[in-house]
């Protein structure tokens, strides 16, 4: 440990708000690029399952009225 | 040569396996690695005699300024496999990492300015490394722009690996701008032909720093090339099957 106390540890020598404030920013580049890239693999799921939804959907509807046509 | 690995990689199923199964192993680890360099960095690192406790933004400001002036040339590598080979995974590799190589050239420039304030008295100078960084925040902002200009995708592959190409001229001049002209930046602080010029104590966590964020780079932008891959392949009848079965567990969408 090169801190005698935890207050010397967040002072940094005087340096604390740059050390911390850098610090602080990387963890948010680190985080958004992290929950950003699972939300964009979710939502791409959920609308791929809604595409898929729709077209089966849309099947039933057309054997439907084909039978209904035949009859 | 056996080309059967090459052959592989550019089937993008195959990329999307074997990124699901890679993808929390590197996540894990680089969380780990990201951990204990930040903790020995921050807390038991000895300080600079010089500038004292700023000199700890090292640990984070060295390893985003290598890692978003890797993530160009890897881009231009695969812009120039994509041109040749007309590999569609590269295309798909260049749209996952762009973002990511935006945001980590932003953290080198900020966490920069931030050190240089209380080091050489001023957040920013036109100086050669910076300016040249600068420089690749707008190459990767451009690419970005581009993509999103184009609609189609044959168009969008073609440009953007010759917009990486044109643009990875900049990445020598980054790295040798501290020794062509005379600059504020301080020269390299690895080197592969020398030994650091600092105690083992100091470049130890950096080095921890460094594959940390490369092993994170690759967790993400893995998740971010298999979000691209479903997109381009849903009319594939494995996406159709995959998306069925992950609605099915609804909750488990990893």
């Amino acid at each position: 440990m090169s801190f005698d106390s935890f207050g010397d540890f967040i002072a940094m020598g005087g340096h604390g708000l740059y050390v911390w404030l850098c610090y602080g920013v990387g963890l948010l580049v680190l985080l958004l690029n992290w929950l950003g890239a699972r939300s964009a693999r979710a939502g791409m799921i959920r609308q791929l399952a809604q595409r898929q939804r729709r077209e089966q959907a849309l099947n039933e509807t057309n054997s439907r009225s084909e039978r209904e046509s035949q009859a | 040569m056996n080309w059967t690995f090459f052959h592989k990689l550019g089937s993008p199923r195959w990329f999307y396996d074997m990124a699901t199964r890679w993808q929390p192993w590197l996540f894990g680890l680089s969380l780990a690695l990201l951990i204990v360099g930040t903790v020995w960095g921050l807390a038991f690192a000895p300080q600079d005699y010089q500038q004292g406790n700023s000199f700890r933004i090292i640990y984070l400001h060295v390893p985003s300024a290598i890692l978003a002036q890797s993530c160009y040339m890897m881009m231009a590598v695969a812009g120039l496999v994509g041109l040749v080979w007309r590999m569609k995974m590269s295309d798909v590799f260049i749209a996952a990492a762009a973002p990511l190589g935006a945001s980590f050239t932003f953290l080198a420039l900020f966490t920069g300015a931030v050190w240089g304030k209380p080091t050489w008295g001023t957040w920013w100078v036109w100086d050669a490394r910076l300016t040249a960084m600068l420089v690749l925040l707008f190459l990767y902002l451009g690419l970005i722009a581009l993509r999103n200009a184009l609609e189609d995708r044959d168009l969008v592959a073609r440009a953007s690996a010759i917009l990486t190409l044109v643009g990875s001229v900049n990445i020598p001049i980054i790295k040798y701008s501290v020794e062509w002209w005379n600059t504020l930046h301080q020269p390299a602080t690895f080197k592969l032909t020398e030994k650091p010029a600092m105690p083992p104590e100091m470049w130890v966590p950096l080095l921890i720093m460094v594959l940390g964020i490369y092993l994170y780079f690759g967790a993400v932008v893995l998740m971010r090339m298999r979000t691209e891959i479903l997109e381009r392949e849903r009319r594939t009848r494995w996406v159709q099957s995959l998306v069925s079965d992950s609605v099915r567990h609804t909750g488990r969408s990893e």
